[in-house]
Protein backbone atom coordinates (compact mmCIF):
# COMPACT_ATOMS: atom_id res chain seq x y z
CA UNK A 1 0.00 0.00 0.00
CA UNK A 2 2.68 2.49 1.06
CA UNK A 3 4.84 1.48 -1.88
CA UNK A 4 2.06 2.16 -4.37
CA UNK A 5 1.42 5.59 -2.89
CA UNK A 6 5.10 6.43 -2.96
CA UNK A 7 5.41 5.24 -6.54
CA UNK A 8 2.40 7.32 -7.59
CA UNK A 9 3.75 10.47 -5.98
CA UNK A 10 7.16 9.91 -7.52
CA UNK A 11 5.63 9.44 -10.94
CA UNK A 12 3.63 12.64 -10.64
CA UNK A 13 6.66 14.56 -9.48
CA UNK A 14 8.68 13.27 -12.43
CA UNK A 15 5.96 14.29 -14.86
CA UNK A 16 5.80 17.78 -13.40
CA UNK A 17 9.57 18.21 -13.45
CA UNK A 18 9.96 17.00 -17.02
CA UNK A 19 7.19 19.38 -18.00
CA UNK A 20 9.19 22.23 -16.48
CA UNK A 21 12.39 21.25 -18.18
CA UNK A 22 11.11 20.88 -21.69
CA UNK A 23 9.21 24.09 -22.13
CA UNK A 24 9.20 27.63 -20.99
CA UNK A 25 5.83 27.15 -19.41
CA UNK A 26 5.24 29.35 -16.40
CA UNK A 27 3.36 27.42 -13.79
CA UNK A 28 0.29 29.09 -12.33
CA UNK A 29 -0.30 26.94 -9.27
CA UNK A 30 -1.66 29.98 -7.42
CA UNK A 31 -5.06 29.39 -9.03
CA UNK A 32 -5.43 26.24 -6.95
CA UNK A 33 -3.17 27.19 -4.06
CA UNK A 34 -4.60 26.88 -0.56
CA UNK A 35 -2.50 29.93 0.39
CA UNK A 36 -4.19 32.23 -2.05
CA UNK A 37 -7.71 33.61 -1.66
CA UNK A 38 -8.82 32.81 -5.22
CA UNK A 39 -6.92 29.53 -5.12
CA UNK A 40 -8.79 28.57 -1.98
CA UNK A 41 -12.19 29.20 -3.55
CA UNK A 42 -11.21 27.23 -6.67
CA UNK A 43 -9.79 24.40 -4.65
CA UNK A 44 -12.92 24.14 -2.59
CA UNK A 45 -15.05 24.19 -5.73
CA UNK A 46 -13.02 21.34 -7.25
CA UNK A 47 -12.80 19.21 -4.12
CA UNK A 48 -16.50 19.43 -3.34
CA UNK A 49 -17.09 17.34 -6.45
CA UNK A 50 -15.71 14.35 -4.57
CA UNK A 51 -19.01 13.81 -2.74
CA UNK A 52 -20.90 13.65 -6.01
CA UNK A 53 -18.34 11.26 -7.47
CA UNK A 54 -18.48 8.96 -4.44
CA UNK A 55 -22.25 9.03 -4.06
CA UNK A 56 -23.01 8.31 -7.72
CA UNK A 57 -20.41 5.51 -7.76
CA UNK A 58 -21.78 3.95 -4.56
CA UNK A 59 -25.41 4.04 -5.68
CA UNK A 60 -24.49 2.75 -9.14
CA UNK A 61 -22.34 -0.12 -7.88
CA UNK A 62 -25.06 -1.16 -5.42
CA UNK A 63 -27.69 -1.24 -8.16
CA UNK A 64 -25.39 -3.00 -10.58
CA UNK A 65 -24.36 -5.66 -8.05
CA UNK A 66 -28.02 -6.44 -7.34
CA UNK A 67 -28.86 -6.45 -11.06
CA UNK A 68 -25.79 -8.53 -11.85
CA UNK A 69 -26.67 -11.10 -9.21
CA UNK A 70 -30.23 -11.41 -10.52
CA UNK A 71 -28.95 -11.83 -14.05
CA UNK A 72 -26.41 -14.45 -12.92
CA UNK A 73 -28.82 -16.57 -10.85
CA UNK A 74 -30.24 -18.52 -13.83
CA UNK A 75 -26.76 -19.99 -14.33
CA UNK A 76 -27.53 -22.22 -11.31
CA UNK A 77 -30.61 -23.66 -12.98
CA UNK A 78 -31.10 -25.56 -16.18
CA UNK A 79 -33.98 -23.34 -17.27
CA UNK A 80 -33.21 -22.76 -20.96
CA UNK A 81 -35.33 -19.62 -21.61
CA UNK A 82 -34.02 -17.91 -18.46
CA UNK A 83 -30.43 -18.80 -19.33
CA UNK A 84 -30.96 -17.41 -22.82
CA UNK A 85 -32.41 -14.13 -21.48
CA UNK A 86 -29.52 -13.71 -19.09
CA UNK A 87 -27.06 -14.38 -21.93
CA UNK A 88 -28.73 -11.74 -24.14
CA UNK A 89 -28.70 -9.19 -21.33
CA UNK A 90 -24.99 -9.65 -20.73
CA UNK A 91 -24.12 -9.53 -24.43
CA UNK A 92 -26.14 -6.37 -25.06
CA UNK A 93 -24.97 -4.29 -22.13
CA UNK A 94 -21.39 -5.45 -22.49
CA UNK A 95 -21.42 -4.29 -26.08
CA UNK A 96 -22.72 -0.75 -25.54
CA UNK A 97 -20.03 1.83 -24.66
CA UNK A 98 -20.71 3.45 -21.32
CA UNK A 99 -20.58 6.99 -22.70
CA UNK A 100 -23.07 6.10 -25.40
CA UNK A 101 -25.50 4.63 -22.89
CA UNK A 102 -25.16 7.70 -20.67
CA UNK A 103 -26.08 9.97 -23.58
CA UNK A 104 -28.88 7.67 -24.69
CA UNK A 105 -30.44 7.46 -21.23
CA UNK A 106 -30.13 11.18 -20.48
CA UNK A 107 -31.25 12.55 -23.84
CA UNK A 108 -33.22 9.62 -25.22
CA UNK A 109 -35.33 8.31 -22.34
CA UNK A 110 -37.13 11.66 -21.72
CA UNK A 111 -38.17 11.72 -25.39
CA UNK A 112 -39.38 8.12 -25.21
CA UNK A 113 -41.24 8.39 -21.92
CA UNK A 114 -41.86 12.08 -21.42
CA UNK A 115 -40.10 11.67 -18.07
CA UNK A 116 -37.39 14.23 -17.29
CA UNK A 117 -34.54 12.42 -15.52
CA UNK A 118 -32.17 14.21 -13.16
CA UNK A 119 -28.51 13.90 -14.18
CA UNK A 120 -27.84 11.86 -11.07
CA UNK A 121 -30.64 9.41 -11.79
CA UNK A 122 -29.82 9.12 -15.48
CA UNK A 123 -26.19 8.57 -14.56
CA UNK A 124 -27.01 5.83 -12.09
CA UNK A 125 -29.21 4.01 -14.62
CA UNK A 126 -26.58 4.13 -17.34
CA UNK A 127 -23.62 3.20 -15.14
CA UNK A 128 -25.53 0.45 -13.34
CA UNK A 129 -26.83 -1.13 -16.55
CA UNK A 130 -23.43 -1.12 -18.24
CA UNK A 131 -21.61 -2.41 -15.20
CA UNK A 132 -24.22 -5.04 -14.31
CA UNK A 133 -23.23 -7.09 -17.36
CA UNK A 134 -19.74 -7.45 -15.90
CA UNK A 135 -21.05 -8.06 -12.40
CA UNK A 136 -23.24 -10.83 -13.80
CA UNK A 137 -20.22 -12.51 -15.36
CA UNK A 138 -18.32 -12.23 -12.09
CA UNK A 139 -21.21 -13.73 -10.12
CA UNK A 140 -21.73 -16.47 -12.68
CA UNK A 141 -18.12 -17.55 -12.32
CA UNK A 142 -18.45 -17.36 -8.53
CA UNK A 143 -21.67 -19.35 -8.37
CA UNK A 144 -20.37 -22.01 -10.71
CA UNK A 145 -17.17 -22.36 -8.70
CA UNK A 146 -19.12 -23.78 -5.75
CA UNK A 147 -18.65 -27.57 -5.76
CA UNK A 148 -21.67 -29.72 -6.67
CA UNK A 149 -21.27 -31.47 -3.34
CA UNK A 150 -22.35 -28.31 -1.50
CA UNK A 151 -25.61 -28.18 -3.43
CA UNK A 152 -26.15 -31.90 -2.98
CA UNK A 153 -25.55 -31.72 0.77
CA UNK A 154 -28.05 -28.87 1.05
CA UNK A 155 -30.59 -30.81 -1.03
CA UNK A 156 -30.07 -34.00 0.96
CA UNK A 157 -30.77 -32.08 4.18
CA UNK A 158 -34.08 -30.94 2.70
CA UNK A 159 -33.22 -27.23 2.56
CA UNK A 160 -35.49 -25.20 0.29
CA UNK A 161 -34.10 -23.55 -2.84
CA UNK A 162 -34.09 -20.14 -1.14
CA UNK A 163 -32.34 -21.42 1.99
CA UNK A 164 -29.79 -23.27 -0.09
CA UNK A 165 -29.00 -20.04 -1.92
CA UNK A 166 -29.02 -17.86 1.18
CA UNK A 167 -27.06 -20.02 3.61
CA UNK A 168 -24.88 -22.25 1.46
CA UNK A 169 -24.21 -20.95 -2.03
CA UNK A 170 -24.24 -17.17 -1.83
CA UNK A 171 -22.07 -16.78 1.30
CA UNK A 172 -19.38 -18.91 -0.31
CA UNK A 173 -19.73 -17.34 -3.75
CA UNK A 174 -19.63 -13.77 -2.41
CA UNK A 175 -16.38 -14.45 -0.58
CA UNK A 176 -14.85 -15.73 -3.79
CA UNK A 177 -15.99 -12.81 -5.96
CA UNK A 178 -15.14 -10.05 -3.51
CA UNK A 179 -11.77 -9.16 -5.09
CA UNK A 180 -13.24 -8.71 -8.60
CA UNK A 181 -16.23 -6.83 -7.12
CA UNK A 182 -13.76 -4.47 -5.44
CA UNK A 183 -12.10 -3.90 -8.78
CA UNK A 184 -15.45 -3.06 -10.31
CA UNK A 185 -16.05 -0.45 -7.62
CA UNK A 186 -12.74 1.21 -8.41
CA UNK A 187 -13.64 1.08 -12.07
CA UNK A 188 -17.01 2.66 -11.27
CA UNK A 189 -15.33 5.55 -9.46
CA UNK A 190 -13.35 6.25 -12.60
CA UNK A 191 -16.27 5.70 -14.97
CA UNK A 192 -18.34 8.29 -13.07
CA UNK A 193 -16.11 10.94 -14.71
CA UNK A 194 -18.03 10.23 -17.93
CA UNK A 195 -21.10 11.79 -16.33
CA UNK A 196 -19.38 15.17 -16.79
CA UNK A 197 -20.70 15.17 -20.36
CA UNK A 198 -24.31 15.36 -19.18
CA UNK A 199 -23.45 18.04 -16.64
CA UNK A 200 -23.30 16.00 -13.45
CA UNK A 201 -21.26 18.19 -11.15
CA UNK A 202 -18.61 15.67 -10.02
CA UNK A 203 -14.82 16.03 -9.98
CA UNK A 204 -14.23 16.05 -13.74
CA UNK A 205 -17.13 18.35 -14.58
CA UNK A 206 -15.95 20.89 -12.03
CA UNK A 207 -12.41 20.74 -13.39
CA UNK A 208 -13.77 21.35 -16.90
CA UNK A 209 -15.78 24.31 -15.71
CA UNK A 210 -12.83 25.83 -13.91
CA UNK A 211 -10.57 25.39 -16.94
CA UNK A 212 -12.99 27.45 -18.98
CA UNK A 213 -12.78 30.24 -16.42
CA UNK A 214 -9.10 30.13 -15.52
CA UNK A 215 -7.45 28.91 -18.77
CA UNK A 216 -5.09 26.74 -16.73
CA UNK A 217 -5.77 23.18 -18.02
CA UNK A 218 -2.37 21.75 -17.02
CA UNK A 219 -2.60 22.75 -13.35
CA UNK A 220 -6.26 21.96 -12.98
CA UNK A 221 -6.17 18.58 -14.73
CA UNK A 222 -3.01 17.65 -12.86
CA UNK A 223 -4.89 18.34 -9.64
CA UNK A 224 -7.77 16.26 -11.01
CA UNK A 225 -5.42 13.34 -11.64
CA UNK A 226 -4.17 13.60 -8.06
CA UNK A 227 -7.72 13.74 -6.73
CA UNK A 228 -8.63 10.48 -8.51
CA UNK A 229 -5.36 8.90 -7.46
CA UNK A 230 -5.96 9.58 -3.78
CA UNK A 231 -9.61 8.59 -3.99
CA UNK A 232 -8.90 5.30 -5.72
CA UNK A 233 -5.95 4.35 -3.56
CA UNK A 234 -8.17 4.91 -0.54
CA UNK A 235 -10.96 2.84 -2.06
CA UNK A 236 -8.58 -0.01 -2.94
CA UNK A 237 -7.26 0.05 0.59
CA UNK A 238 -10.76 -0.22 2.05
CA UNK A 239 -11.62 -3.11 -0.28
CA UNK A 240 -8.45 -4.94 0.73
CA UNK A 241 -9.28 -4.44 4.41
CA UNK A 242 -12.69 -5.96 3.83
CA UNK A 243 -11.17 -8.93 1.99
CA UNK A 244 -8.76 -9.56 4.84
CA UNK A 245 -11.56 -9.48 7.35
CA UNK A 246 -13.61 -11.98 5.37
CA UNK A 247 -10.57 -14.14 4.69
CA UNK A 248 -9.95 -14.41 8.41
CA UNK A 249 -13.48 -15.62 9.14
CA UNK A 250 -13.49 -17.81 6.07
CA UNK A 251 -12.09 -21.30 5.92
CA UNK A 252 -11.29 -22.65 2.52
CA UNK A 253 -12.81 -25.80 1.09
CA UNK A 254 -12.73 -28.94 3.18
CA UNK A 255 -10.72 -31.16 0.92
CA UNK B 1 -30.63 -63.01 -13.11
CA UNK B 2 -32.46 -60.40 -11.10
CA UNK B 3 -33.95 -62.08 -8.08
CA UNK B 4 -37.64 -61.49 -7.73
CA UNK B 5 -38.72 -59.77 -4.56
CA UNK B 6 -41.17 -61.32 -2.17
CA UNK B 7 -43.93 -58.78 -1.61
CA UNK B 8 -43.43 -57.25 1.81
CA UNK B 9 -45.96 -54.69 2.95
CA UNK B 10 -43.79 -52.97 5.58
CA UNK B 11 -40.82 -52.09 3.36
CA UNK B 12 -39.59 -48.52 4.01
CA UNK B 13 -37.84 -48.37 0.68
CA UNK B 14 -39.24 -50.09 -2.37
CA UNK B 15 -37.82 -49.92 -5.86
CA UNK B 16 -39.62 -51.60 -8.72
CA UNK B 17 -38.21 -51.82 -12.22
CA UNK B 18 -36.15 -48.66 -11.77
CA UNK B 19 -34.28 -47.46 -14.85
CA UNK B 20 -31.74 -44.68 -15.23
CA UNK B 21 -30.03 -43.58 -18.41
CA UNK B 22 -27.25 -41.16 -19.19
CA UNK B 23 -27.95 -40.59 -22.86
CA UNK B 24 -27.86 -44.10 -24.31
CA UNK B 25 -25.88 -45.51 -21.44
CA UNK B 26 -28.00 -47.51 -18.99
CA UNK B 27 -26.74 -46.67 -15.50
CA UNK B 28 -29.51 -48.67 -13.82
CA UNK B 29 -31.56 -51.46 -15.37
CA UNK B 30 -34.63 -53.15 -13.88
CA UNK B 31 -33.70 -52.51 -10.28
CA UNK B 32 -35.99 -54.22 -7.79
CA UNK B 33 -35.15 -53.85 -4.14
CA UNK B 34 -37.08 -53.78 -0.87
CA UNK B 35 -35.58 -52.56 2.37
CA UNK B 36 -37.34 -53.25 5.67
CA UNK B 37 -37.38 -50.90 8.64
CA UNK B 38 -34.20 -51.43 10.64
CA UNK B 39 -32.54 -53.43 7.89
CA UNK B 40 -28.88 -52.82 7.03
CA UNK B 41 -28.25 -53.21 3.35
CA UNK B 42 -24.77 -53.00 1.95
CA UNK B 43 -24.28 -52.55 -1.76
CA UNK B 44 -21.00 -53.51 -3.36
CA UNK B 45 -19.71 -53.97 -6.85
CA UNK B 46 -17.03 -52.79 -9.26
CA UNK B 47 -16.77 -49.08 -10.04
CA UNK B 48 -19.22 -47.93 -12.67
CA UNK B 49 -21.69 -50.63 -11.65
CA UNK B 50 -24.35 -48.09 -10.66
CA UNK B 51 -24.16 -48.40 -6.85
CA UNK B 52 -23.82 -44.66 -6.26
CA UNK B 53 -26.45 -43.85 -8.85
CA UNK B 54 -28.85 -46.23 -7.14
CA UNK B 55 -28.34 -44.72 -3.71
CA UNK B 56 -28.57 -41.17 -5.09
CA UNK B 57 -31.91 -41.98 -6.69
CA UNK B 58 -33.32 -42.67 -3.23
CA UNK B 59 -33.32 -38.98 -2.31
CA UNK B 60 -33.54 -37.76 -5.87
CA UNK B 61 -30.08 -36.33 -6.24
CA UNK B 62 -30.42 -38.33 -9.44
CA UNK B 63 -33.78 -38.51 -11.17
CA UNK B 64 -34.72 -42.01 -12.31
CA UNK B 65 -36.14 -42.41 -15.80
CA UNK B 66 -38.45 -45.37 -15.30
CA UNK B 67 -40.01 -47.60 -12.69
CA UNK B 68 -41.18 -46.68 -9.25
CA UNK B 69 -39.38 -45.61 -6.07
CA UNK B 70 -41.40 -45.48 -2.85
CA UNK B 71 -39.64 -44.20 0.26
CA UNK B 72 -41.41 -44.34 3.60
CA UNK B 73 -44.76 -44.71 1.87
CA UNK B 74 -44.26 -41.68 -0.39
CA UNK B 75 -43.77 -42.17 -4.08
CA UNK B 76 -40.89 -40.26 -5.59
CA UNK B 77 -42.13 -38.26 -8.55
CA UNK B 78 -41.81 -34.70 -9.80
CA UNK B 79 -43.95 -33.40 -6.92
CA UNK B 80 -41.79 -31.03 -4.84
CA UNK B 81 -43.90 -31.56 -1.74
CA UNK B 82 -43.25 -35.30 -1.84
CA UNK B 83 -39.59 -34.60 -2.39
CA UNK B 84 -39.35 -32.35 0.66
CA UNK B 85 -41.08 -34.99 2.77
CA UNK B 86 -38.75 -37.72 1.60
CA UNK B 87 -35.60 -35.66 1.96
CA UNK B 88 -36.39 -34.77 5.53
CA UNK B 89 -36.78 -38.51 6.33
CA UNK B 90 -33.68 -39.67 4.49
CA UNK B 91 -30.21 -38.61 5.65
CA UNK B 92 -27.16 -38.90 3.44
CA UNK B 93 -23.44 -39.15 4.08
CA UNK B 94 -21.16 -38.43 1.14
CA UNK B 95 -17.78 -39.72 0.11
CA UNK B 96 -16.33 -36.19 0.17
CA UNK B 97 -18.13 -35.21 3.42
CA UNK B 98 -19.54 -32.04 1.79
CA UNK B 99 -19.53 -30.09 5.02
CA UNK B 100 -20.23 -26.37 4.64
CA UNK B 101 -16.73 -24.85 4.89
CA UNK B 102 -17.88 -21.35 5.83
CA UNK B 103 -19.75 -22.54 8.93
CA UNK B 104 -18.57 -23.93 12.24
CA UNK B 105 -19.26 -27.57 13.01
CA UNK B 106 -22.18 -26.58 15.22
CA UNK B 107 -23.69 -24.32 12.55
CA UNK B 108 -23.35 -27.14 10.03
CA UNK B 109 -25.46 -29.27 12.34
CA UNK B 110 -28.18 -26.84 13.40
CA UNK B 111 -28.93 -25.24 10.02
CA UNK B 112 -31.34 -27.85 8.68
CA UNK B 113 -33.18 -28.51 11.97
CA UNK B 114 -33.79 -24.76 12.30
CA UNK B 115 -34.76 -24.09 8.69
CA UNK B 116 -36.56 -27.31 7.78
CA UNK B 117 -37.82 -28.63 11.12
CA UNK B 118 -38.38 -25.10 12.48
CA UNK B 119 -36.62 -25.89 15.76
CA UNK B 120 -35.48 -22.97 17.90
CA UNK B 121 -31.76 -22.36 18.08
CA UNK B 122 -31.55 -23.83 21.59
CA UNK B 123 -33.47 -26.97 20.66
CA UNK B 124 -31.30 -27.49 17.60
CA UNK B 125 -28.17 -26.88 19.66
CA UNK B 126 -29.22 -29.48 22.23
CA UNK B 127 -29.78 -32.08 19.52
CA UNK B 128 -26.51 -31.15 17.81
CA UNK B 129 -24.42 -31.36 20.97
CA UNK B 130 -25.86 -34.72 21.97
CA UNK B 131 -25.08 -36.05 18.49
CA UNK B 132 -21.55 -34.66 18.58
CA UNK B 133 -21.11 -36.58 21.85
CA UNK B 134 -22.38 -39.67 20.11
CA UNK B 135 -19.80 -39.35 17.35
CA UNK B 136 -17.28 -38.48 20.08
CA UNK B 137 -16.21 -34.98 19.03
CA UNK B 138 -18.21 -32.53 21.18
CA UNK B 139 -15.04 -30.48 21.77
CA UNK B 140 -14.85 -29.59 18.04
CA UNK B 141 -18.23 -27.83 17.93
CA UNK B 142 -16.85 -24.35 17.41
CA UNK B 143 -14.18 -25.25 14.90
CA UNK B 144 -14.41 -24.97 11.14
CA UNK B 145 -14.42 -28.14 9.03
CA UNK B 146 -10.97 -27.42 7.55
CA UNK B 147 -9.46 -27.54 11.05
CA UNK B 148 -10.58 -31.16 11.48
CA UNK B 149 -9.07 -34.41 10.22
CA UNK B 150 -10.86 -36.34 7.50
CA UNK B 151 -12.21 -38.89 9.96
CA UNK B 152 -13.53 -36.15 12.22
CA UNK B 153 -15.12 -34.37 9.27
CA UNK B 154 -16.92 -37.52 8.21
CA UNK B 155 -18.18 -38.04 11.77
CA UNK B 156 -19.48 -34.46 11.74
CA UNK B 157 -21.20 -35.25 8.44
CA UNK B 158 -22.87 -38.29 10.03
CA UNK B 159 -23.99 -36.15 12.97
CA UNK B 160 -25.33 -33.54 10.55
CA UNK B 161 -27.42 -36.17 8.78
CA UNK B 162 -28.68 -37.49 12.13
CA UNK B 163 -29.70 -34.02 13.27
CA UNK B 164 -32.76 -34.25 11.05
CA UNK B 165 -33.78 -37.44 12.90
CA UNK B 166 -34.06 -39.38 9.63
CA UNK B 167 -35.69 -42.79 9.45
CA UNK B 168 -33.25 -43.94 6.81
CA UNK B 169 -29.55 -43.20 6.38
CA UNK B 170 -27.75 -43.46 3.06
CA UNK B 171 -23.96 -43.79 2.93
CA UNK B 172 -22.18 -43.26 -0.37
CA UNK B 173 -18.70 -44.75 0.04
CA UNK B 174 -18.22 -42.95 3.37
CA UNK B 175 -14.64 -44.14 3.94
CA UNK B 176 -13.24 -43.99 0.41
CA UNK B 177 -11.80 -40.49 0.76
CA UNK B 178 -10.21 -41.19 4.15
CA UNK B 179 -6.64 -41.95 5.08
CA UNK B 180 -6.39 -45.61 6.15
CA UNK B 181 -5.83 -44.85 9.83
CA UNK B 182 -9.08 -42.88 10.02
CA UNK B 183 -11.36 -45.45 8.47
CA UNK B 184 -12.03 -47.39 11.64
CA UNK B 185 -13.20 -44.39 13.68
CA UNK B 186 -15.90 -43.75 11.07
CA UNK B 187 -16.85 -47.40 10.72
CA UNK B 188 -17.14 -47.68 14.51
CA UNK B 189 -19.65 -44.86 14.59
CA UNK B 190 -21.59 -46.47 11.74
CA UNK B 191 -21.60 -49.86 13.46
CA UNK B 192 -22.92 -48.24 16.60
CA UNK B 193 -25.74 -46.60 14.64
CA UNK B 194 -26.54 -49.94 13.06
CA UNK B 195 -26.78 -51.60 16.45
CA UNK B 196 -29.28 -48.96 17.53
CA UNK B 197 -31.71 -50.03 14.85
CA UNK B 198 -31.26 -47.36 12.17
CA UNK B 199 -32.27 -48.37 8.67
CA UNK B 200 -29.09 -48.10 6.64
CA UNK B 201 -28.26 -48.42 2.98
CA UNK B 202 -24.56 -48.22 2.42
CA UNK B 203 -22.28 -48.37 -0.59
CA UNK B 204 -18.85 -49.49 0.55
CA UNK B 205 -15.84 -51.64 -0.26
CA UNK B 206 -15.16 -52.37 3.41
CA UNK B 207 -16.05 -56.05 3.39
CA UNK B 208 -15.00 -56.63 7.00
CA UNK B 209 -17.47 -53.98 8.09
CA UNK B 210 -20.12 -55.42 5.77
CA UNK B 211 -19.74 -58.87 7.25
CA UNK B 212 -20.10 -57.51 10.76
CA UNK B 213 -22.99 -55.11 10.22
CA UNK B 214 -25.04 -55.99 7.15
CA UNK B 215 -28.25 -57.99 7.21
CA UNK B 216 -28.41 -58.10 3.45
CA UNK B 217 -25.71 -57.85 0.81
CA UNK B 218 -26.39 -56.58 -2.69
CA UNK B 219 -23.90 -57.09 -5.50
CA UNK B 220 -24.27 -54.89 -8.55
CA UNK B 221 -22.60 -55.00 -11.93
CA UNK B 222 -23.27 -53.06 -15.14
CA UNK B 223 -26.30 -51.29 -13.72
CA UNK B 224 -28.05 -54.42 -12.52
CA UNK B 225 -28.48 -56.22 -9.23
CA UNK B 226 -26.65 -59.48 -9.82
CA UNK B 227 -27.14 -60.98 -6.40
CA UNK B 228 -29.00 -60.13 -3.24
CA UNK B 229 -28.58 -62.41 -0.26
CA UNK B 230 -28.37 -62.53 3.53
CA UNK B 231 -24.82 -61.64 4.59
CA UNK B 232 -23.59 -65.09 5.66
CA UNK B 233 -24.91 -66.75 2.55
CA UNK B 234 -23.50 -63.99 0.33
CA UNK B 235 -19.96 -64.41 1.61
CA UNK B 236 -19.96 -68.19 2.13
CA UNK B 237 -21.95 -69.47 -0.83
CA UNK B 238 -22.32 -66.76 -3.47
CA UNK B 239 -24.60 -67.99 -6.25
CA UNK B 240 -23.50 -65.94 -9.23
CA UNK B 241 -20.08 -66.54 -10.82
CA UNK B 242 -19.67 -62.75 -11.17
CA UNK B 243 -20.14 -62.33 -7.43
CA UNK B 244 -17.60 -65.08 -6.80
CA UNK B 245 -15.02 -63.40 -8.99
CA UNK B 246 -15.62 -60.02 -7.37
CA UNK B 247 -15.35 -61.46 -3.86
CA UNK B 248 -12.19 -63.35 -4.77
CA UNK B 249 -10.62 -60.15 -6.06
CA UNK B 250 -11.60 -58.00 -3.14
CA UNK B 251 -10.91 -60.54 -0.38
CA UNK B 252 -7.76 -62.12 -1.78
CA UNK B 253 -5.32 -59.62 -0.30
Amino acid sequence: MLNITRFGLLLTACLLLSGCAESNYTWGWHIVSPFDARGQTNLQFLMNGVFSTISVALVSITCSVILGLLVALPSLSKNKPLLFLSRIYVEVFRAVPMLVLILWVYYGVPVLTGLQLSVFFAGVIALALCDSAFEAEIFRAGLQSIEDGQREAADALGLSYGDKLRFIILPQAVRRVLPPLGNQFVYMLKASSLLSVIGYSELTRRANELVVVEYRPLEIYTLLVLEYLVLILLASWCVRKLEHRLARSDRTATR
Amino acid sequence: MTPTQPASPDAVVRLSDVQKFYGDYAALRDINLDVQAGEKVIICGPSGSGKSTLIRCLNRLEVHDGGKIVVDGVEMDGDTKNLATIRSEVGMVFQQFNLFPHMTVLDNLILAPMRVRKCTRDEAKDIAMSLLERVRIPEQADKYPSQLSGGQQQRVAIARALCMKPRILLFDEPTSALDPEMISEVLDVMAELASEGMTMICVTHEMGFARKVADTMVFMDKGQIVEKAPTEQFFNTPQSPRTQIFLDQILSH
